[in-house]
């Protein structure tokens, strides 16, 4: 393999791992939160993909992102409210069954709504201008996800760090009963939660979806999974740890599949799963917690 | 007394259901999806069980059913291809010259070994899926709740992706997947005829899930459940009982992997993805997690409605010239999800929750009844 | 040793920076109620998990009926963190779960009652005799052990009958008034045929009335169970009826020892559970 093909392989895979990036980061904020891992996140995701296409079809591209992208976060905080929250006082495994239950009915849901045959994601002919620096090629999506993905998180970081609900998140996440205690309004907290996961999976669905070109009820799924595994890489809870992980993923599995390797390229994902959590199984950033006797 | 009639009212049922099954054998020909319905619901109710054994029993969340069920479906269906179709099946990329020697060696043995050979498949690919899991289940298994869960459902997803890889093309016929699997085989010198045999394999494993459930073991197990820590405190190592657990239920998803490739003739990677674990919790669910009648009323139900009974909600439906909105293929499934949430968040215990089916229970409501009829008589 | 059941020897235990227990040396002569008291946090209950394997001590020894249950000595990280003297004292590293130090025989407690609650009175007591059993998995499933299945359950309607719960037998743990799920929890811990009883404040909760109760009863088992006692106890009273030697923690460090009369008039014990005036 020559230089700029592998250059080229990188950049994909950076670009994709800027996608996954942006989605570990819910999976992160939640389980950090409500010790959940959210399985419909990936189907929030795919949902986004559906909500874009219908909204191109009727709006410009500006403010069919917009719509996408509040109809999104609205989903995620509805899904809370219905699924969820009933259930946070009963033991993890119901709301982990609910969770799924959730995954479970949006797939059939757009296997109903939409059919199960992929839909095209239409294009923004702005995303997929091509750039040429010498033999490598990339359209500005490629070139935008890991950049978007960065000052992203950054912003993000600000807001936990600085603003005073993102102290609430803090204290949620390392207390939840303490938190709500001290009369911070967990139900406010875990719904801004969910927006900003919402929020982000669906920025990530557009940057995915415009590289993958179509749509199905099913695409939520695996990516969902490979974006729990780079959260629980980075260390649960840690949001810059799981665009990390989100960024490691991305790179290996495309260099993968660049190699022959790509019945593998899920595979190796789930691999990483349990070697880190058996090696370290609090990810590459996360806290180390004791269980009371 | 009480026990004697409920062991008579035990036999009765089951030899009630047992002729229901040979009269449907006899008109096979139009009961055709009668049978097969009831026949994929004999094979999901062991699955459940053996999935409620560790989930519901031992509280070890696992989302690995799939995966072993394909072990046991891969290594049945790969034992019992006929020597004769070997080059249809595998016309792509040809077949591991190995294993076809073995199963050209194996195909030259007795009569009487052909007769129990689908059987012995059977065990072998549970067994094979036994060893992975006691393998796996030491890395596994240490993990706590939803990692464990995750793990698992990756663990089914690497074993999904190791069948369908070009590499092991001459063992498992990659993408392409195995076909021109043998159905069910007859028991006992024709005593049970080919239709009835899943029905009395299922029986017989969950009655020694059952066996097991009601041991000492057992026992263990639910302590587990219940609360770890005092488990352990009461000297029951977790680490040997989670396991035993753990391999149980692989060895019988397995074997009812085994079954629903004898069932389906055909199978491919495909089949056991993410979804099929899924559907196996829904029934555990609704069954109710913790009983293992439960599971077995949860898998006829479940399987029944999905392919019979609420198929009419995928048929466009006109009622007084009416066209009812809604009614149009993938309808039945957004019903199925939306059950299954209302039972996660309402009817939280399921049909049964953690209790069992007994007689006694029956007659004691239907006493109870009578006793409020009375009352209000007088 | 003679007569020693349970001895510590060192045992320190330090989370990062903090000393939970520190240089904690213990002896409990067989057939004695020994206590451990001290201020909430002193590290009474640390000190029960890493003697019943919960925890790995940080350094340290603990052996039990002359035989070495658990040993460390600073490791990675805490080699450099650790503060005590005595680091090069222990050389091995014997580690057991807690299932198997139960048992050599050695049974506990919870401070906060850890019933298996959906279950009944009954199996919570047969589950504990588990860990006896002789059978392996595929004799139990068939049946092959019937006879010992027999024994363990008459065992555990008898062990049920001697603690008072034998009427309460098929009700569900967690219906149990507190008292008796106490109760409940001090027999599962006895079918598990212990030879040294740790007790996490077995008075935790209780009236005066029920108080006096339970130091009746856990004399009564001590006696006819042929029991060594070690329990953890807030509750004075308790603690003074029937100790035969008190052990007082403060801050992780053993601040006094002796009998219940020695203890009570120690000025250190005096200073360390009503603070000191001039603060």
């Amino acid at each position: 393999m020559s230089i700029t093909t592998i250059l080229q392989h990188s950049l994909t895979g950076i670009s994709l791992g800027g996608a996954y990036g942006l989605i570990a980061i819910g999976y992160t904020l939640v389980y950090g939160i409500l010790r959940l891992i959210n399985f419909a996140h990936g189907d929030i995701f795919m949902m986004a993909g559906y909500f874009m296409i219908f909204s191109l079809a009727s709006f410009p591209w500006p403010i069919a992102i917009v719509v996408t992208l509040l109809i999104t976060v609205l989903m995620g905080i509805a899904i809370e409210r219905v699924a969820y929250k009933p259930l946070r006082s009963s033991p993890r495994m119901s709301i982990m069954i609910s969770a799924i239950g959730v995954s479970y009915l949006l797939q059939n849901l757009a296997t109903y709504l939409f059919t199960a045959i992929p839909r095209g994601y239409p294009e923004i002919p702005l995303l997929k201008r091509i750039f040429r620096v010498g033999e490598l090629s990339a359209s500005l999506v490629t070139l935008l996800t890991p950049v978007l993905t960065i000052v992203l998180v950054a912003l993000l970081m600000i807001l936990v760090n600085k603003t005073k609900t993102g102290m609430a998140m803090r204290a949620a996440s390392k207390d939840f009963e303490t938190a709500k205690l001290m009369g911070i309004n967990i139900n406010r907290v875990i719904t801004v939660t969910f927006a900003i996961g919402s929020l982000l999976a669906g920025i990530g669905s557009i940057l995915y979806f415009t590289d993958r070109m179509s749509v199905t009820p099913f695409s939520g799924t695996l990516p969902g999974l490979k974006c729990f595994v780079a959260a629980v890489f980075g260390g649960i809870g840690n949001i810059p740890g799981a665009v990390i992980g989100g960024f490691f993923i991305g790179i290996v599995e495309t260099l993968l599949v660049a190699l022959g390797y790509s019945t593998f390229s899920d595979a190796f994902t789930f691999v990483l799963l349990i070697v880190m959590l058996l090696v370290k199984p609090t990810g590459l950033f996360g806290e180390k917690t004791m269980e009371k006797v | 007394m009480r026990r004697s009639r409920n062991t008579v009212l035990s036999v009765i049922s089951a030899g009630v259901f047992l002729a229901i099954l040979y009269m449907l054998n006899l008109n096979r020909a139009g009961n055709g999806m009668l049978i097969s319905i009831m026949q994929k619901s004999a094979i999901f109710a062991l699955v459940a069980v053996s999935m409620n054994l560790l989930n519901g029993f031992t509280g070890l969340f696992s989302l690995g059913q799939a995966g072993f069920m394909s072990i046991g479906a891969y290594t049945t269906a790969i034992l019992l291809i006929p020597v004769q179709s070997l080059d249809g099946v595998y016309y792509m990329n040809g077949i591991n010259p190995g294993i076809r020697a073995l199963k050209v060696f194996l195909s030259a043995l007795p009569p009487w070994f052909q007769s129990v050979y689908p059987f012995v498949a059977l065990i072998i690919g549970a067994l094979f899926a036994a060893v992975i899991a006691s393998i796996v289940g030491v890395a596994v298994l240490r993990l706590k709740s939803d990692y464990l869960a995750i793990a698992t459902l990756g663990l089914s997803e690497i074993i999904r992706a190791l069948f369908s890889s070009p590499q092991l093309d001459g063992i498992t016929n990659g993408s392409y997947g195995l076909n021109k699997i043998p159905a069910f085989p007859k028991m006992f010198g024709g005593l049970v005829p080919p239709i009835i045999t899943p029905f009395i394999v299922s029986a017989v494993c969950i009655t020694l899930i059952v066996l097991l459930i009601r041991s000492s073991y057992g026992r263990a197990f639910m302590a587990i459940r219940e609360d770890e820590i005092a488990a352990e405190a009461m000297g029951i190592s977790l680490f040997k009982h989670k396991s035993m657990s753990f391999i149980i239920s692989s060895f019988f998803s397995a074997l009812a992997g085994g079954m629903l490739a004898m069932y389906m003739r055909s199978i491919e990677a495909k089949t056991f993805s993410i979804t099929l674990t899924y559907d196996i919790l829904l029934i555990v669910v609704i069954g109710g997690i913790g009983s293992v009648t439960g599971s077995v009323l949860g898998a006829f139900l479940v399987t029944a409605s999905k392919e019979w009974w609420l198929r009419f909600f995928d048929q466009p439906l006109e009622l007084f010239g009416w066209d009812v909105p809604l009614f149009r293929t993938g309808f039945r499934m957004v019903i199925f999800s939306i059950l299954l949430m209302m039972v996660v968040l309402i009817y939280r215990r399921g049909l049964m929750g953690t209790n069992e089916f007994s007689w006694d229970r029956i007659f004691g409501r239907f006493k109870w009844k009578r006793k409020k009829v009375q009352g209000g008589g007088s | 040793m003679n007569g020693i059941v349970l001895k510590t020897e060192h045992l320190t235990m330090q989370f990062g920076g903090v000393v939970a227990v520190d240089d904690l040396n213990i002896e409990i002569p067989q057939g004695h109620i020994t206590a451990l008291i001290g201020p909430n946090g002193a590290g009474k209950t640390t000190a029960f998990n890493v003697v019943t394997g919960g925890y790995m001590p940080t350094n340290g020894r603990v052996v039990f009926h002359d035989k070495v249950i658990g040993e460390n000595h600073p490791r990675s990280k805490m080699k450099k963190i650790y503060n005590g003297s005595d680091r090069t004292t222990f050389h091995h590293q014997v580690v057991n779960t807690p299932d198997k130090i139960t048992r050599l025989g050695m049974a506990r407690t919870f401070q906060n009652i850890r019933l298996f609650k959906e279950l009944s009175v009954f199996e919570n007591v047969l589950i504990a005799k588990h860990c006896r059993i002789k059978a392996g998995m595929l004799s139990a499933t068939f049946r092959l052990n019937h006879v010992e299945e027999r024994t363990m359950r008459e065992q555990t309607q008898e062990l049920l009958k001697t603690v008072g719960l034998a009427d309460l037998a098929r009700e569900k743990a967690s219906s149990l008034p507190y008292g008796k799920q106490r109760r409940l929890e001090i027999a599962r811990a006895l079918a598990t045929s212990p030879s040294l009883l740790l007790l996490d404040e077995p008075a935790a909760g209780m009236n005066p009335k029920e108080t006096e109760e339970l130091a009746q009863f856990i004399k009564d088992i001590k006696d006819s169970f042929n029991l060594t006692v070690f329990l953890i106890e807030h509750h004075m009273n308790l603690v003074m009826d029937i100790s035969d030697k008190i052990y007082v923690l403060d801050y992780g460090k053993t601040i006094a020892m002796g009998t219940p009369k020695e203890v009570q008039n120690d000025p250190a014990v005096i200073r360390a559970y009503l603070g000191v005036e001039d603060e």
